[in-house]
C-alpha cells in the first residue's frame, strides 16, 4: 500500500465515522483549523468535522505557530482558535479579517456576547469564557464550620483553620509555576488591588502600593501551600484536588469538572466553587476574564472565508453545547450552567466587574517581565520594592527593544 | 597527499561549514548590533468582550503597529551599537551590587545568575565525569571476559537516551511525592521537597548530567586502556608499585591526551546546558546562558521577541566557551608540537 492509498483510506474512515449525520449541510471547500488542545476545542472541532472536508490541528503550542502560519500567503489555516491573550499578534500584524458581512449573512442567531468587536469591527466569534474562581472542599469547610470565603483575607483565615485541623496536606493550592502561570497570578492579584500595569504611554506603573500588596498576599498564600509551588501548573493543582491533598484553590473554571471525574477523582461531588476572592472590600474579584473563540485568516479567498465561517457557526451551535454542556462555560445559546460552573458565573456577574485580560503588545511584555521576576520575592532573594523595580526595568528594556516606547 | 585530492576530500565539508555555521554566525553577530522594530501608533479603540448578561465595551488608548499598503507591518531597523550587550550585561546594576557588596543583588541580574550556574555546573561536573568514566572503564577492563559485553551495553544506555527524556524521567522520579522522594522520606522520616529550593535542583541536574555523559568518557577511556603498554605495567609491578601507583604513574599519563580530549568536549557541551532547565522547569531557581537566549527568542502571547538581545547572549555564550577552551587547547597544541 503506498502513501496515497493510506491517506485516502484515512480520509474515508474519518468521513465514515462523521457521516455528515448531524451537520445541516455538506462542506465542499477544504478547511483547516489551528487551535489549542483542550476539551472545549475538541468538542467544537468534532462538530465542525461532521460537515466533511475539515481538518483540525489541536495543539497547545498553537500560540507560537499561529502568527507565522497566518502571515503566509495563502495562510496555512483558514480558521484559528484564539483567546484574548493570543489574538494580539494576529491583530497587530493584520492577518485576520473582519467578519461583519459574514455575521450578517450566516450568523444572525449568534448571541451579542459572542461577537468580539475591536474598533467597531467583529474580529472573532467567541464560544466560551474562562476565569479563575475559588474552588473549595464543601465537606471540609462545613465540618470546620468555616463560611465560604469571599475575600483573600478570609481565604487565609480559613486556610489557617484547616491547617490547624490537619484536614488535608496543604490547605491551599495555586497555579504558581514559574513563568506564565505565576505572572498571571500576580497580575490577577494586582488588578484585585486596583492597580494598572502600564499607563497610556506604555510606561510601567507596577512599582506601587498595589504591587507590594499583591506580592505580600501571594507570599502569605505560600505559607499554606505545597513548598514545590513554583512547579505547580493547572494540571498539578487539579490533581492535588482530585487526590484530596488541598482544600481550596483559585483555579481556572475550565478545570473544575475534573474533580467530578469518577475515573480520576477521590472527591467526586465534594468540590464546590464560588466567585474569585476579592482583595478589597467592595472591589472587583482578583482575576481576569478570558474568552476563547475563532478567527478567520485574511490571506485566503473569500469563498474559503465563507465556508470557514459557516463551519464555525455549525461547530458552535446549540446541538454541540447540549452534547458537551460540561466542557466549558459556553457563551452559546442552549448552555445550562452546572453546579461546578456557579463560581465562574458569580465571578462574571460580580460588580464592579473583573477586568478582561487586555489584548495589547505591552501586556505581553509585562506578562513576561512579571513571570521572570515574581519568584525572586517568593523565594526570598529580593524584597518587594526590588522585585517590582526589576519587573519595571525588564519591561522597559524589552519595550524599548520592541519599539513601544522611544529611547 | 596531493593538494587536489586533499581539496576534494576537505572541500565539501568546508562549504557546509561556511553555509551552515560561518554565515549564520556572522548574521547573528550583525544582528546583535541592530534592532528591528515595528512602527507603533497610539489609537483610541473601543473593544467589546463577553460579559454577563451583556457584552462589556471599553474605550482605551492602545499602541498598535502601523500596517503598510502591502498589508504587512511597517518596521524599521536601526543600528544600536552595543545597546543589546548593555541590556544583557546590565553593568550599572552590577556596579551597584558590587558597591553594596551584595551577592544576592548580583544574582538577581539574569545574565550573571545564568553565568554563575553555567560555570558551577560545567566545572563541577567535569571532574565527576572524568572520575566516573575512568572508574567504569577500569572496572570493565578488569571484569571477567564473559561479563564485559553486557556490562558495556548497560553502561552505554544512559548515553543513548534523548537528553530531555532522561531529564524528564529524573523529574518524575523526584517531583512531588515521586517514587524516589517518597523512598527518601520513608528512609529519613522527614518531609522532603526536592523542587522547593535551588541547591537540590542543581544537585539533581548535575547528577543527571554525570549519569548521562559518563558513558561517553567510559567508551573513550576503555579504548585507551587497550593500548596501555603491558611491559611498562609489568615492570612497574616488579618495581613494587601498588595498584594506585600503577594508575597514578603509568595509566593516567598514558591516557592524558584522552583526558584532555574529553575535557574539551565536556566543557563545550556543558557550557551550553539547556535541556536540564527545561526538563526540570527550574527557571525560578536556576537558569543557564543558553536558556536565556531561548527565553529571548520565545514569543510571548502578544508575539514580541527580543531578537537583538538573543543574538547578544548567543555571542556572549560563544565568547565564554572560547575563554574556557583556551587552557585545554593550549595544552593539546603543546603536546602536539612536542610529539614532532
Amino acid at each position: 500500500m503506498n502513501f496515497k492509498t493510506l491517506i485516502l483510506a484515512g480520509a474515508v474512515s474519518v468521513a465514515a465515522t462523521g457521516g455528515y449525520a448531524s451537520c445541516a449541510y455538506e462542506n465542499k471547500t477544504p478547511i483547516s483549523m489551528l487551535a489549542a488542545g483542550f476539551e472545549a476545542w475538541k468538542a467544537v472541532a468534532d462538530a465542525m468535522g461532521e460537515c466533511g472536508n475539515f481538518n483540525a490541528e489541536l495543539d497547545q503550542e498553537f500560540r507560537t505557530k499561529q502568527p507565522a502560519a497566518f502571515a503566509a500567503t495563502p495562510a496555512l489555516y483558514q480558521i484559528g482558535g484564539v483567546s484574548n491573550g493570543t489574538i494580539t499578534p494576529l491583530l497587530n500584524e493584520g492577518t485576520i479579517r473582519p467578519l461583519d458581512d459574514l455575521v450578517e449573512k450566516y450568523g444572525q442567531h449568534l448571541s451579542p456576547n459572542q461577537l468580539i468587536r475591536i474598533d467597531g469591527k467583529v474580529m472573532a466569534i467567541a464560544m466560551m469564557v474562562n476565569t479563575q474562581n475559588l474552588q473549595y472542599r464543601r465537606d471540609i469547610l462545613e465540618e470546620l464550620q468555616i463560611p465560604v470565603p469571599q475575600t483573600w483575607d478570609e481565604v487565609l483565615e480559613a486556610a489557617a483553620k484547616i491547617q490547624e485541623a490537619g484536614a488535608v496536606d496543604y490547605p491551599l493550592g495555586a497555579t504558581m509555576k514559574s513563568g506564565w502561570n505565576l505572572a498571571l497570578d500576580f497580575i490577577n492579584m494586582f488588578y484585585g488591588y486596583g492597580g494598572a500595569l502600564v499607563d497610556d504611554d506604555n510606561m510601567p506603573t507596577v512599582n506601587t502600593e498595589a504591587g507590594v500588596k499583591a506580592l505580600e498576599t501571594m507570599q502569605a498564600m505560600t505559607e499554606f501551600m505545597d513548598p514545590e509551588y513554583l512547579v505547580s501548573d493547572s494540571t498539578y493543582v487539579q490533581q492535588q484536588f482530585q487526590q484530596s491533598k488541598i482544600a481550596m484553590a483559585n483555579l481556572w473554571a475550565s478545570r473544575a469538572g475534573a474533580s467530578d471525574d469518577e475515573a480520576e477523582s477521590q472527591v467526586v461531588g465534594l468540590v464546590n466553587s464560588t466567585a474569585a476572592p476579592r482583595t478589597l472590600e467592595g472591589g472587583a474579584p482578583a482575576t481576569t476574564i478570558w474568552w476563547d473563540g475563532a478567527v478567520i485568516a485574511k490571506n485566503i479567498t473569500d469563498e474559503e472565508a465563507e465556508a470557514a465561517f459557516q463551519l464555525i457557526v455549525e461547530g458552535m451551535d446549540t446541538e454541540m453545547v447540549t452534547a458537551n454542556n460540561e466542557a466549558a462555560i459556553w457563551l452559546i445559546p442552549g448552555y445550562e450552567p452546572t453546579r461546578l460552573a456557579e463560581g465562574a458565573i458569580e465571578t462574571l456577574q460580580a460588580q464592579p466587574p473583573a477586568a478582561s485580560y487586555p489584548s495589547t503588545s505591552a501586556m505581553g511584555l509585562m506578562h513576561t517581565a512579571a513571570g521572570n521576576n515574581v519568584s525572586r520575592f517568593l523565594t526570598g532573594s529580593a524584597d518587594a520594592e526590588t522585585t517590582l523595580k526589576a519587573i519595571e526595568d525588564d519591561y522597559l528594556v524589552s519595550a524599548k527593544e520592541a519599539g513601544l516606547i522611544s529611547n | 597527499m596531493k593538494f587536489k585530492t586533499f581539496a576534494a576530500f576537505v572541500g565539501p565539508s568546508l562549504v557546509m561549514m561556511l553555509v551552515f555555521i560561518a554565515f549564520p554566525l556572522v548574521s547573528v553577530f550583525m544582528q546583535s548590533f541592530y534592532v528591528t522594530q515595528p512602527v507603533f501608533e497610539q489609537v483610541e479603540i473601543e473593544s467589546c468582550t463577553p460579559g454577563f448578561p451583556n457584552p462589556t465595551c471599553v474605550t482605551e488608548v492602545k499602541s498598535q503597529p502601523v500596517i503598510g499598503d502591502d498589508g504587512k507591518m511597517i518596521s524599521e531597523t536601526r543600528f544600536s551599537g552595543l545597546e543589546s550587550y548593555r541590556n544583557v550585561l546590565e553593568l550599572d546594576r552590577v556596579k551597584a551590587a558590587i558597591g553594596n557588596g551584595s551577592w544576592s543583588e548580583l544574582m538577581n541580574i539574569d545574565f550573571w545568575k545564568a553565568l554563575r550556574f553555567t560555570l558551577t555546573f560545567t566545572l563541577l561536573t567535569l571532574p565527576l565525569v572524568l572520575v566516573v568514566g575512568l572508574g567504569i572503564a577500569l572496572a570493565v577492563n578488569n571484569a571477567v571476559k564473559s561479563l564485559r559485553g553486557p556490562v558495556i551495553f548497560i553502561s552505554l544506555l544512559p548515553f543513548i537516551i534523548t537528553p530531555v527524556i532522561g531529564g524528564l524521567s529524573i523529574r518524575w522520579l523526584f517531583i512531588g511525592d515521586g517514587i524516589l522522594t517518597a523512598a527518601m522520606e520513608w528512609w529519613t522520616g522527614t518531609n522532603i521537597s526536592m523542587f522547593a529550593q535551588a541547591w537540590t535542583i542543581e544537585a539533581m541536574m548535575m547528577f543527571y548530567r554525570v549519569w548521562h555523559v559518563a558513558p561517553f568518557a567510559f567508551v573513550i577511556f576503555y579504548a585507551g586502556l587497550q593500548t596501555v603498554n603491558q611491559d611498562t605495567l609489568e615492570s612497574a609491578i616488579i618495581d613494587g608499585a601498588n595498584r594506585w601507583e600503577r594508575l597514578r604513574f603509568v595509566i593516567v599519563p598514558h591516557l592524558m591526551p584522552l583526558i584532555v580530549f574529553i575535557a574539551l568536549i565536556h566543557l563545550m557541551d556543558c557550557y551550553r546546558v539547556f535541556e536540564e532547565i527545561v526538563a526540570f522547569s527550574s527557571q525560578s531557581h536556576v537558569i543557564s546562558l543558553q536558556w536565556l537566549t531561548y527565553d529571548f527568542l520565545t514569543p510571548d502571547d502578544a508575539g514580541n521577541r527580543a531578537i537583538s538581545r538573543a543574538s547578544a547572549t548567543a555571542m556572549l555564550t560563544m565568547v565564554g566557551i572560547v575563554i574556557l577552551l583556551i587552557y585545554p587547547l593550549k595544552r593539546t597544541w603543546r603536546d602536539h608540537k612536542g610529539s614532532h
